[in-house]
C-alpha cells in the first residue's frame, strides 16, 4: 500500500514520514486499530505531510477486515431483532429500540468509517447508502432497517481497488482533517446516481424538462452536496474531485505552494 | 433518548389501533424530525408505531387531480413526472428544503407534521408554550429574528418550517385523513395548519390516532408560470427567513388567476390574500407587483428583531412574481 500512496502524492516526504508510511501499510495489514496508530503518530510529533497521510488513511478504512464486535449489552431494553445487509454481508442483531443505524454500525459492527459529527442531521458526516439512496444514519433507527441493504465507506472499494470517488478525493485533496470525508464520499457516490436518473435540484433551471441524465455544473454539485459540511473548508477540492468522476474527464490536481520563503511558513508554537 | 417500544404496522387500520391503544404512542416514518426531537428530549414517546411499510407511497393521477401518498418520500415526490410536469412549484419547494439525504428519508406526511425549529421550543431549559403549555414564550421578548410577522399570539411567535407546505398552500391542496374511528375526511390545506392563538401546542387539526393518507392536488393552469423563491442565511441547507410560492395564469398581459403563499413568516403557510386580490385582473407589471406586495406586508406585525422581514418579504414577493412570469427558469 505504501506504493499506492507514493503514486498519489507528488510532494517530497522526509525520511521520518516515509518510515511512518511503511508502518501504515503494516498496521493496516495487521488490523491494528486506527486509533492506536493515530496516537503513535501524534506522539512522534509529525509534520503536516504526515498528518495529511493520517487523514488519507481514513479512506482506506475498508481495507481492514471489520468484525462484529462482541460487546452487546447483557440485557436490552425494548429489544428489537433486526436483519439487514451491511456491505453485502447479512447481519442479524438484537438491539435496543433506540439504537440508530450509525451507532449499530460503529458500536456493534465495528464499522467506524461512518462518523458521528452532530448526531442531529445537520452535518452529513454519518451519510451512508441504504437501498441505493444516501441517508443520514444518525437519524435512522436500526429497527427501521429490517430487510434493507446498507453500504458504508468500508464497502465502496472492491478489494484493494478504491472506488473512483475515493481515488478522486485523494488525488484532489478533497479533505484536510478527514472527519467529514466518509460521509462526503458516500454522499457523492449516491448523488451521481441521482444525476444519472435525471433528478432535479433547487438550482436546476427547468424542472419540467426531465433529461435521462443530468450534466452537473459546479453550482449543481455544490447545491446537491450541501448536506455535507466540511469545517476545514475543502469544498473547492471536493467539487473538483466529484466533477472529475462525474464527467470522466481527468482534471489536473492543483499544486499548492506556500507564498513567501521558508521563514514565512515556519510557524513556531 | 428515553426508552420506547417499537412496533411495525402492516396496514393502516392496525397502525391507528396501535397508536390509540397506548397513551404516548406516535407514528414514525422517515423519522428525520421525530428522532432529532427525541434526542433533544423535546418529544418523549413511549411507543413508536412504524408506518413506513404501509402502502401509502403512490403518486397517481385520477380525474384530473394528482394524489401523492403520505409515505412517498420528498425526493420521489419532487421527481415524479406527474409533479415535475404539472406542479413544478411543488418540485421546487420540496427541493428547496433540507438536504439530499434528508429528502430521501422524509415523507410527505412527515413534512406536513414537522415541528417548528424555534430554538426556545428545542431547548428544554427554556420556557415554551408549544412544548409545555403555560410555561411562557421565550421568543416573544427573546431573540426573535427568525420568528413570525403574521398571525402570532402572545403565547407563541414560532414559524412553521416546511417549504413543501407553502407550495401546497398556493396549490390549494387537500389533505386526506383517516380518523381513529375509521372515517376518512378531507381537509383543505388552508385549514390543516393553525395559528397559535391560545393553544400553540397544536400545530394542526389532527386528532389522536389520525393518520394522514394522501395529499390531493387539484388541476390548475399554473405550470407555465410559477416559482418558489427561498431566502435564507446561507445558499443552501437552511430554513427560510422568507419564502414565496408564486403561481400565475395570464391572458395576454392580464393576470387571470394568481396564488401567493409565504413561508418563514407565520405559524402556518401564509396565503397572501391581500396581494392576490389586488393582482387578480390587473396587468402583470412590476408596478402592480410592488403595489400588491406592499399591501400584503402592510398587514405584518414585526417583533423586535425581525422587522427586516417586511422589506425582505416585499422584495421576495416581487421577485417571485417576476420569476414566475419568466416560467420560473432564469434565476436572477
Amino acid at each position: 500500500m505504501a506504493e499506492e500512496f507514493d503514486e498519489l502524492l507528488d510532494f517530497e516526504l522526509t525520511d521520518e514520514e516515509k518510515e511512518l508510511l511503511d508502518g501504515l501499510a503494516e498496521l493496516t495489514e495487521l488490523g491494528e486499530s486506527r486509533r492506536r496508530f493515530l496516537s503513535q503518530a501524534a506522539a512522534m510529533g509529525l509534520g503536516a505531510a504526515a498528518i495529511n497521510l493520517i487523514a488519507q488513511e481514513q479512506l482506506f478504512a475498508g481495507l481492514r477486515a471489520a468484525d462484529e464486535l462482541d460487546i452487546a449489552p447483557i440485557a436490552e431494553e425494548n429489544a428489537v431483532a433486526v436483519k439487514f445487509k451491511v456491505n453485502g454481508v447479512e447481519k442479524s442483531l438484537t438491539l435496543d429500540s433506540r439504537m440508530t443505524l450509525l451507532d449499530a454500525l460503529r458500536e456493534r459492527l465495528g464499522l467506524t468509517g461512518s462518523k458521528k459529527g452532530c448526531d442531529h442531521g445537520q452535518c452529513g458526516a454519518c451519510t451512508v447508502i441504504v437501498d441505493g439512496r444516501r441517508v443520514l444514519s444518525c437519524l435512522t433507527l436500526s429497527a427501521q432497517c429490517e430487510g434493507k441493504s446498507v453500504t458504508t465507506i468500508e464497502g465502496l472499494a472492491a478489494g484493494q481497488k478504491l472506488h473512483p470517488m475515493q481515488s478522486a478525493f485523494l488525488k484532489h485533496d478533497g479533505f484536510q482533517c478527514g472527519f467529514c470525508t466518509p460521509g462526503q464520499i458516500c454522499s457523492a457516490v449516491a448523488m451521481m446516481d441521482e444525476a444519472r436518473n435525471g433528478e432535479a435540484s433547487y438550482v436546476t433551471p427547468d424542472v419540467r424538462n426531465r433529461p435521462r441524465a443530468m450534466q452537473l455544473s459546479d453550482e449543481e454539485i455544490r447545491e446537491r452536496m450541501s448536506g455535507n459540511l466540511c469545517r476545514c473548508g475543502a469544498y473547492p477540492n471536493i467539487v473538483t474531485a466529484i466533477r472529475e468522476v462525474h464527467t470522466g474527464k481527468p482534471v489536473d490536481a492543483v499544486a499548492w505552494t506556500f507564498v513567501g520563503g521558508k521563514e514565512d511558513t515556519d510557524a513556531s508554537i | 433518548m428515553r426508552p420506547f417500544k417499537y412496533v411495525r404496522a402492516v396496514e393502516p387500520a392496525a397502525a391507528v389501533k396501535a397508536v390509540t391503544a397506548e397513551h404516548g404512542a406516535v407514528f414514525v416514518a422517515g423519522g428525520t424530525n421525530l428522532l432529532d426531537l427525541m434526542k433533544e428530549d423535546v418529544a418523549r414517546p413511549t411507543q413508536l408505531v412504524d408506518i413506513s411499510g404501509l402502502r401509502l407511497s403512490q403518486i397517481r393521477s385520477a380525474g384530473g387531480r394528482v394524489s401523492i401518498g403520505a409515505l412517498a418520500t420528498n425526493t420521489d415526490t419532487a421527481n415524479h413526472p406527474l409533479i415535475r410536469q404539472n406542479y413544478p412549484l411543488l418540485t421546487q419547494a420540496i427541493l428547496a428544503g433540507a438536504s439530499g439525504q434528508i429528502r430521501n428519508m422524509a415523507t410527505n406526511g412527515g413534512n406536513l407534521n414537522q415541528r417548528t425549529r424555534c430554538p426556545y421550543f428545542y431547548d428544554v431549559s427554556m420556557p415554551c408554550n408549544k412544548r409545555e403549555p403555560n410555561s411562557g414564550c421565550g421568543a416573544l421578548k427573546g431573540v426573535n429574528r427568525n420568528h413570525a410577522i403574521f398571525g402570532w399570539s402572545q403565547k407563541c411567535v414560532a414559524v412553521f418550517p416546511s417549504d413543501m407546505a407553502v407550495a401546497l398552500a398556493a396549490l390549494d391542496a387537500v389533505v386526506k385523513i383517516q380518523g381513529a374511528d375509521g372515517k376518512v375526511r378531507s381537509i383543505p390545506i388552508a385549514d390543516y395548519h393553525r395559528l397559535p392563538g391560545d393553544e400553540p401546542q397544536k400545530d394542526n387539526i389532527l386528532r389522536p390516532g389520525d393518520l394522514v393518507e394522501e395529499i390531493g392536488l387539484p388541476k390548475n393552469n399554473f405550470a407555465d408560470r410559477s416559482y418558489y423563491l427561498k431566502v435564507r442565511d446561507r445558499a443552501s441547507y437552511a430554513f427560510a427567513l422568507v419564502s414565496v410560492a408564486a403561481a400565475l395564469e395570464t391572458k395576454g398581459n392580464t393576470i387571470s388567476d394568481v396564488r401567493l403563499a409565504m413561508g418563514g413568516v407565520a405559524h402556518k403557510p401564509w396565503r397572501a390574500a391581500e396581494a392576490e386580490k389586488l393582482l387578480k385582473g390587473s396587468a402583470a407589471t412590476e408596478a402592480n407587483f410592488v403595489q400588491a406586495a406592499e399591501a400584503e406586508m402592510k398587514l405584518a406585525r414585526p417583533l423586535e428583531h425581525n422587522r427586516f422581514k417586511i422589506e425582505l418579504g416585499k422584495r421576495a414577493i416581487v421577485r417571485a412574481l417576476q420569476m414566475a412570469m419568466r416560467g420560473g427558469r432564469d434565476r436572477v
